[in-house]
């Protein structure tokens, strides 16, 4: 058959399968055993010529509606941001987009450059010494986390805050399950991790704290007292955190945390359905040698001149196998690589320029939806999300809202019972006020 | 080529390169809305540049990285093939790029449709009841598939199968998934035709065996002849096989793991179906299963109904989520497109290209090199450098000189049971002008190891930096770079 992805002409074939000195293609493949031999055709669709397979699929896609077309107030882990368009043009470079790990270094020196800029990036918003070249996305970053603090405290229980991602917590408990790690949730109060409860819940046989900062609420943690708490009993501190809100906010680094994690969704990476986001993984200098994961060192070539190389691999599966720090193989270079891009386009100064955006506009929101007396159940300081309650349920909001072209905030009653009826309202700098105010008044009466 | 700055060293005060909405909610004093204590103090050191500068370093950076689309690319094991433009345009429509994974369920029915054809059409090519498509990449699959069969043990009362079997040629990713999984591994030897020894199969398996995990066709591109009896060993003793699917791309339309005996199966999307590699990521690692590991597959579990699509988290024997949301579905909606364009008929071409190109490659170069198998192979071979090595060169010696021809060498070093190895996978893509080309530069090479070893020795004596000293960046580890 003839297919644009297939150059083989009958002609080269026919040479080819002579200079093998077979004479089919079916000799090729005479060690398939013929009890498992495939002799049918795939029952699966026939192929499509381009034009209208593109048309299909863009028929498919225009049934979803988009954040692009609506206006979404939704975020709980994924948000609506500032894209700079020069990061798609960035990494529609195919030298970066089809190319594998940089095991070469001296054809790889660009995709090991930016990567180390990567590293660099995330270091400063986090406070921390190390970071490595990305992991799958926050949640399984967190998870890593939790399994490394295990190996290295030689413990097995963490405890993990009700004020984490949701998602992220289930994805913790199976990796947890994994390694044989017990996972322990500490109660929340007024939005924030119970720090009372942290006190005795505390002891000896944790191996790891797991808070989240900006939590799940969007609620500013007490990290200065939990930290305290958790390093009475030597056990390492860990914040998953949304890396724009570092932009502003005070890096866990500088609160004595042990283990950074979190997405970097928010820079310079589409929604895409939940995924591919990218996972960012940061570390004191002391657990160097215990991170998961590839990390680009810098060195020098025979010349003496700059150069950058995967370094550490120590750590990794193809050289340690069944002892390797993590499985993990690939990983999410390309949109590491857009979040670098994404992240130096914003700079010193757009970065603290969009967190605060964040922190105005959600507190915009928020006071707004207090003018029309909508009751906002926790008051401590926040970054770009705040719960609000309402009277009926959420689901019934939504649908309201999504006829005026509004996507509303996630419907905490899907993963807090409690929280039945509230809603998790997420206001980026893309929101403007007039959306904003056309989004609270579309509620008026839900009060 | 000159020296690429560090975007951090182009960085100049006072230059900006984004834009940025004007705020025009009524603005409040920061230390109003956020205790003094949590804010920043200095500011994180990020670049200053222009979008010019931005775009010109990353252009800079593109040209000193090879990719599939700069030239052949026979990196053993990974299938390195093109990447279809028209996949990138399809995962850019806004409607599947710009979806939020928590919206509404009746909003995102056409994403949801995706993802289920695509499960729909894996289940075919492999020949499983189920798939999942949530892991993020193949090691991710092999830990998510591990985990099943772990928790379908625990559910049928046998805790105590504790023992993951690999091939010694196995990829490290197999034993240290089994570990992450909480498994032990079991090594299970090769034999001198390349293949899994059936004797050591029978000696190490036993009523701890939770499972074979193997490589069909494996790393030495090898087709596993004795599958059939392998899976009657490993059954026999309670145990199930895991497929690694990392090199499927030998068998489309040919083979099918569900027929082979295998239970459970991951695919690399990144590899077979073309979902480009990234420079390391993301791939997309689904996992197929047979009936009985249903009950175990990982949460959400996407159900259709009268009603449409929707995502059942009811699930009780789950082990649960493996990653937020429901993977890595920019690059599922990419090898459903390749899927799509391809067809049965194009698929089943694919795996007879690939074979093909191998073999004549494998033929071609059987003079020069060492042969360690000497019989046909699937999608990849190995060869091995030892004649070179009695020369003074080796095979990193000989990967490093390719780079003076334009190509990205082969896989070196692996597998781990054939000295001074060096894995080519030529894959389907590529026309007979490459291969012979590449072919040419093989053996010029084998005779410059036999004639003047010292360029190859020297290799590489194009690229943008010469070697690169690797003890010096492990011994003294510089990971960021530091304002002087």
């Amino acid at each position: 058959m003839k297919h644009r992805y297939l150059p083989m002409t009958e002609t080269d074939r026919k040479e080819m399968l002579e200079a093998i000195g077979v004479e089919s293609i079916d000799d090729l493949f005479a060690d398939i055993p013929e009890s498992v031999r495939f002799k049918g055709k795939y029952n699966i669709k026939a192929a499509k010529p381009e034009t209208e397979l593109f048309r299909e699929l863009s028929q498919l896609a225009a049934k979803n509606k988009d954040v692009k077309t609506n206006v979404s107030f939704l975020g709980a882990g994924v948000y609506d941001h500032y894209i700079p368009a020069i990061v798609d043009h960035v990494i529609s470079r195919s030298e970066f987009y089809t190319a594998y790990t940089p095991y070469q270094p001296e054809i790889s020196q660009g995709e090991l450059q930016a990567i180390f800029e990567f590293q660099t990036m995330i270091c400063e918003l986090t406070g921390m010494d190390v970071a490595n070249s990305s992991m799958y996305d926050g949640g399984t970053a967190l998870a890593e986390a939790a399994l490394l603090a295990a190996g290295q405290t030689k413990k097995k229980k963490v405890l993990v805050s009700q004020t984490v991602h949701p998602e992220t917590r289930d994805v913790l408990k199976t990796y947890a399950k994994g390694q044989n790690v017990e996972v322990v949730e500490i109660p929340y109060r007024n939005g924030v991790t119970d720090v009372e409860a942290l006190k005795e819940m505390m002891n000896a046989e944790v191996a790891s704290v797991i808070v989240q900062h900006p939590n799940f609420f969007g609620q500013l943690e007490p990290l200065h007292q939990i930290e305290d708490i958790s390093h009475s009993e030597k056990s390492l501190l860990i914040v998953s955190s949304n890396p724009l809100a570092l932009g502003v906010l005070s890096p866990p680094g500088s609160f004595g945390a042990d283990i950074v994690v979190g997405d970097v969704q928010p820079f310079g990476i589409p929604m895409s359905f939940g995924g591919p986001t990218c996972g960012y993984f940061a570390v004191k200098k002391e657990l160097m040698r215990k991170i998961p994961g590839r990390l680009v060192g810098q060195t020098v070539d025979e010349e003496g001149k700059r150069g950058f190389v995967l370094t550490l691999q120590a750590r990794e599966q193809h050289i340690r196998r069944d002892k390797a720090t993590s499985n993990i193989c690939s990983n999410q270079a390309l949109n590491a690589l857009a979040s670098s891009v994404a992240m130096t386009a914003l700079g010193k100064t757009g970065v603290k320029e969009m967190a605060y955006q964040n922190i105005q506009k959600a507190n915009y929101a928020k006071k707004m939806f207090e003018k029309k007396g909508f009751s906002i159940p926790f008051q401590g300081p926040m970054f770009n999300e705040f719960v609000v309650k309402l009277s009926k349920p959420v689901s019934l909001a939504n649908k309201k809202l999504l006829e005026k072209g509004i996507i509303g905030g996630y419907d905490l009653g899907r993963t807090y019972p409690e929280l039945e009826k509230h809603m998790l309202v997420a206001v980026t700098e893309l929101r403007s006020k007039e959306e904003i105010d056309l989004f609270v008044n579309e509620l008026e009466g839900w009060q | 080529m000159k020296d690429q700055p560090l975007i951090f060293e182009i960085s100049k005060p006072g230059r900006i390169g984004y834009s940025l909405p004007d705020l025009d909610v009524p603005e409040e004093n920061i230390d109003q809305l956020i205790p003094s204590d949590y804010l920043r103090t200095e500011d994180a050191e990020l670049p200053e540049v222009s979008e010019l500068d931005i775009m010109r370093h990353y252009t800079a950076l593109s040209k000193r990285n090879h990719g599939v689309d700069s030239g052949f690319y026979p990196l053993g094991s990974c299938t390195m093939k093109y990447n279809p433009k028209i996949n990138e345009n399809v995962a850019r429509l806004t409607g599947f790029s710009y979806i939020h994974p928590l919206q509404d369920e009746a909003t995102v029915q056409g994403a949801m449709e995706l993802m289920y054809d695509l499960s729909e059409h894996l289940k075919e090519i492999t020949g499983m009841d189920a798939v999942t498509l949530q892991p993020s990449a193949g090691a991710h699959g092999e830990w998510t598939g591990l985990m099943m069969i772990r928790a379908y043990h625990e559910a049928n009362g046998e805790k105590h199968r504790t023992q993951v079997i690999v091939p010694d040629s196995a990829h490290g990713t197999n034993p240290a998934s089994a570990t992450v999984a909480g498994f032990e591994t079991v090594t299970v030897r090769s034999d001198q035709n390349g293949l899994v020894d059936l004797d050591d199969l029978k000696r190490v398996v036993g009523e701890n065996t939770a499972a074979l995990m193997l490589t069909n066709p494996n790393t030495l591109g090898l087709f596993e002849e004795h599958i059939v009896e392998m899976a009657e060993i490993v059954h026999s003793v309670g145990g199930k096989l895991y497929y690694d699917g990392a090199n499927l791309n030998a068998i489309l339309g040919k083979a099918r793991p569900g027929d082979m005996g295998f239970d459970v199966v991951h695919l690399n999307l990144h590899k077979t179906f073309t979902g480009p590699h990234g420079g390391g990521g993301p791939g997309s690692g689904p996992v197929g299963v047979k009936k009985e590991l249903i009950p175990f597959l990982p949460k959400p579990v996407l159900v259709k109904d009268e009603n449409g699509l929707r995502f059942d988290e009811d699930r009780p024997q789950s082990i649960g989520r493996v990653k937020s949301f429901y993977g890595n579905f920019g690059i599922n909606v990419r090898a459903y497109t390749y899927i799509r364009s391809m067809g049965p008929d194009g698929l089943k071409a694919v795996s007879e290209n690939a074979v093909l190109n191998a073999n004549y490659m494998l033929k071609k170069l059987a003079p020069y090199y060492e042969m360690p198998y000497d019989r046909i192979c699937k999608h990849e071979f190995v060869l091995s450098a030892k004649r070179q090595k009695k020369l003074g060169v080796r095979a990193l010696d000989i990967a490093k000189r390719l780079l003076d021809f334009g190509y990205h060498p082969p896989t070196i070093y692996f597998p781990l049971n054939v000295e001074e190895c060096m894995m080519i996978e030529p894959t389907e893509t590529e026309s007979k002008e490459t291969l012979d080309a590449f072919i040419e530069a093989m053996i010029q090479i084998a005779k410059e190891a036999e004639e003047e070893p010292e360029i190859v020795q020297e290799a590489p004596h194009t690229t943008v930096v010469k070697r690169l000293d690797e003890t010096l960046a492990a011994r003294n580890p510089i990971l960021k770079y530091e304002k002087k």
